[in-house]
């Protein structure tokens, strides 16, 4: 995979209003790179998700997309608590968020799904206290 | 249905996007669950939602959803209505609770959309 273009980020994990920022920006860097709507809203939502989930169960991290001739990559990492059954956090419903995040909108259970539902392919590491990385790939059929 | 069709049937105030009202939207969904919207919305141009901050607003703008309506009079802050106004994302608000701008809008001919189950 011969790389094109790559967007670094720190996801700041203090402030729930900041989550997305990322998101927003690379949405507006593949809108100039003059990919198709459905590949940028694919890429988008699915980072979206892995941004918020940085933020509410890891205290931010670090988010990285990649953008080559054949695929996007988004890479998101961590320092957080890790996820200890990725099997079960990977099912529709599953959510350990708190009272106080479902008020703000988010915690159904839905993000991790929806990440792969809307990538290639998903891939997670991690390591209970230690933390998470997550690889998503969405093909460009060009 | 014109943008400016909503406000009219809500009653409602433009916060963000006047030159944008003549746009043509088909569908619609209503919900204060981010987390659902980014799951089951598919298509949709409209977003009627009570919850108000600025993941709303990112939520719209990842879905390429073109209007957001906020219900029962909301009034959605300072940074959201620059952030809307950035995507370019016209902002609505409307006294009228959710059920019924939902209905209004609904039996106006604004539909919603098959229920899409994620199949992940
Ligand atoms: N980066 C992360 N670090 C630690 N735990 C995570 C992370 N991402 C997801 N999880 C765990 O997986 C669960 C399911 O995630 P998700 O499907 O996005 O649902 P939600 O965010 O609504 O809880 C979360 O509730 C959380 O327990
Ligand atoms: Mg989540």
């Amino acid at each position: 995979m011969s790389e094109v273009l790559s967007f670094h980020f720190d996801v700041d994990g203090n402030d729930f209003t900041c989550a997305g920022q990322a998101s927003v920006q690379v949405k507006k860097n593949l809108r100039r790179l003059g990919l198709s709507p459905e590949t940028i809203r694919r890429v988008s939502i699915a980072m979206y998700e892995g941004e918020i989930n940085m933020v509410i169960h890891a205290g931010g991290g670090h988010a990285e997309v990649r953008v080559a001739q054949d695929a996007i990559e988004i890479i998101l990492e961590d320092k957080g608590p890790g996820i200890a059954d990725i099997e079960k956090a990977m099912q529709a419903g599953y959510s350990t968020a708190p009272d106080t995040i479902r008020s703000l909108g988010f915690g159904a259970g839905m993000g991790l799904p929806n990440m792969k539902r809307y990538t290639d392919s998903l891939d997670i590491q991690s390591t209970v206290g230690v933390g998470t990385r997550i690889v998503m790939r969405v093909n460009l059929d060009n | 249905m014109k943008i400016c069709k909503i406000q009219e049937l809500l009653d409602a105030r433009v916060l963000v996007g006047e030159e944008d009202l003549g746009k043509h939207v088909y569908s619609a969904c209503g919900s204060d669950m981010m987390s659902d919207v980014l799951a089951f919305v598919k298509d949709q141009a409209v977003l009627v939602t009570g919850l108000v901050n600025v993941q709303v607003i990112r939520t719209a703008e990842m879905m390429d959803m073109v209007c957001v309506v906020f219900v029962r009079d909301k009034q959605p802050t300072e940074e959201m209505l620059r952030l809307a106004k950035e995507c370019g994302i016209v902002v609505l608000a409307s006294k009228k609770r959710m059920y019924e701008a939902c209905g209004i809008l609904y039996s106006n001919g604004l539909v919603g959309n098959k229920l899409k189950e994620p199949t992940a």
